[in-house]
């Protein structure tokens, strides 16, 4: 028989909840306001079952809101390649395969390069950090999502002196994804930046989000997240990025233009054509569904990191 | 047997209640309970209009005695899906409700059906009946207007996202229920 002082921690204590625990000493140890989220933390514990995915806490990109539930984030998803109904991802997505798995950089760069997603898991150090997502239906949550800063990758592919975008193309396989049956969109979803939002320390190249890999519903194995523009900017499932002069095509431009613009900053005071933008759903908030809407803050909130990249160009025309 | 039936139009409410107490409607609860209650209140609009194709088809003519309770479920959902957007979407302001009637079509014709509604549910009973005799018959020929526009609100909801599955196989079954009641009376 074992001595009782030979017994790990880790072998008494599920793997998850060990690790779990883990963080909220990590949290804790952040002060006053790593207690308010670890409180978060541990009621969502029993909820996730995924690969964990080890990050740091960037404490520079901290929102002090309430974390939107693990629950929520990933059962209320737009991600119509596997469906038009926000339950659907979560049912749907279990048929994306997320091993193996490349992305090629392409384009105007020095150094284009078909990269397997566990190497790009090693290019830079993987961060923890809470970001505000509102999506352009009028609704938002905040979620904890782990990954690094985009312009690490672009770095690495030296852009060329004539770029000028970026353009983000995600899977489209028929076998994997049934909603791509639906005409809804032109396939495969596009989406794109200029390349000083790119370059934007804020560009997150997503990898994870609650401690663990992306769930698929989420956009595994790769995806971005640009937190001052609608969600619908923030492409899922990356194949390829490419490095243009042009301004790409994408998906929901092209599919409802004077609808959906190229930017997508997020502005309460440009409406869209069919509801105000004004203010916002905070999913999950306290007080329940009878909480009030919240306002909806220029840029979600981060102005002072990105209304500079916009100086001198009229909003309401380039939505 | 028609206690039985209230009951059972009771059914969704029901749900709702119980999905509400076990913390489980979906992330979006109010999203949620406007959906449901919008499709639960064009179901009985569908059951309602079923009930004459199906006394001919079956010739059981006590069936016309639960129209008006189907009818009135209509209206029941209706107010639910109309309070709920009224109180949570626009916090009970009567202006901000009515620039939000103004300025989004689909709106415009959810809250048009919602009023039509209004007079064919003070109307339905029996007193309403005699007093406005052959008028009755002519007032409930509304529910021909509010039919195509319940489909157009929920059409147009569902433009945005081009997904027209849904409301194309409620927009066949009115469509056939509609053209059965057109076919008799050309019979006629």
């Amino acid at each position: 028989m074992k001595n009782i002082n030979d017994i790990l921690a880790s072998e008494i204590t599920p793997q998850n909840i060990f690790e779990k625990r883990r963080q909220l000493i990590k949290l804790a140890a952040m002060g006053a306001f790593g207690l308010s989220q670890a409180e978060v933390f541990s009621r969502n514990a029993f909820a996730q079952s995924g690969p964990k995915l080890p990050a740091k806490v960037n404490p520079q990109y901290f929102v002090a809101d309430k974390l939107t539930s693990y629950k929520d984030v990933t059962t209320y998803n737009n991600f119509f390649e596997f469906g038009t109904d926000k339950a659907d991802p979560a049912r749907n997505a279990h048929t994306l395969k997320t091993r193996p798995w490349t992305v090629s950089v392409e384009g105007l760069v020095n150094k284009p390069k078909v990269w397997d997603i566990d190497a790009l898991l090693k290019l830079a150090p993987m961060e923890e950090r809470v970001y505000r997502m509102r999506c352009v239906e009028g609704w938002s949550m905040v979620i904890p999502w782990i990954g690094y800063s985009l312009s690490h990758l672009i770095k690495a592919s030296e852009p060329q002196g004539s770029a000028k975008y970026i353009e983000f193309i995600s899977l489209a396989d028929p076998k994997q994804m049934p909603g791509l049956s639906s005409r809804v969109l032109k396939w495969p979803y596009t989406e794109g930046l200029r390349l000083d939002e790119a370059m934007n320390p804020l560009s997150l190249l997503t990898f994870g989000l609650y401690g663990e890999i992306l769930p698929n519903q989420n956009g595994a194995p790769i995806r971005i997240t640009v937190p001052w523009k609608y969600g619908f900017k923030s492409a899922k499932s990356l194949v390829k990025i490419r490095i243009t002069d042009k301004e790409p095509a994408t998906s929901w431009k092209v599919s409802a233009p004077s609808e959906y613009g190229f930017y997508s900053n997020v502005n309460p005071e440009v409406n869209h054509p069919r509801w105000s933008q004004a203010t916002e759903r905070r999913i999950g908030a306290e007080g329940g569904m009878f909480a009030p809407k919240i306002k909806t803050l220029p840029f979600n909130g981060y102005a002072e990191q990105v209304a500079h990249l916009y100086k001198g160009m009229d909003l309401r025309k380039f939505y | 047997m028609k206690a039985l039936l209230i009951g059972i139009g009771l059914l969704p409410l029901v749900r709702l209640i119980v999905l509400g107490y076990q913390d489980d409607l979906t992330a979006n609860p109010i999203e949620f309970i406007t959906r449901s209650t919008g499709t639960w209140a064009l179901v009985f609009l569908c059951l309602t209009l079923a009930i004459t194709p199906l006394r001919r088809l079956t010739g059981i003519s006590q069936l016309i005695e639960y129209r008006r309770t189907l009818g009135l479920f209509v209206f029941f959902y209706a107010c639910l899906h109309f309070s709920i957007w009224f109180w949570l979407d626009h916090g009970l302001v009567f202006s901000e409700m009515i620039m939000d009637v103004i300025k989004r079509p689909f709106i415009t014709v959810g809250f048009l059906s919602f009023v039509l509604l209004i007079p064919l549910a003070l109307t339905s009973n029996q007193w309403a009946v005699k007093k406005l005799k052959r008028n009755w018959a002519r007032l409930h020929q509304l529910i021909y207007l509010i039919a195509p526009l319940v489909i157009l609100h929920y059409f147009w909801h569902k433009s945005g996202k081009n997904d027209y599955f849904t409301v194309s196989i409620y927009g066949a079954v009115l469509l056939i229920l509609l053209a059965f009641r057109l076919r008799l009376r050309f019979k006629q």
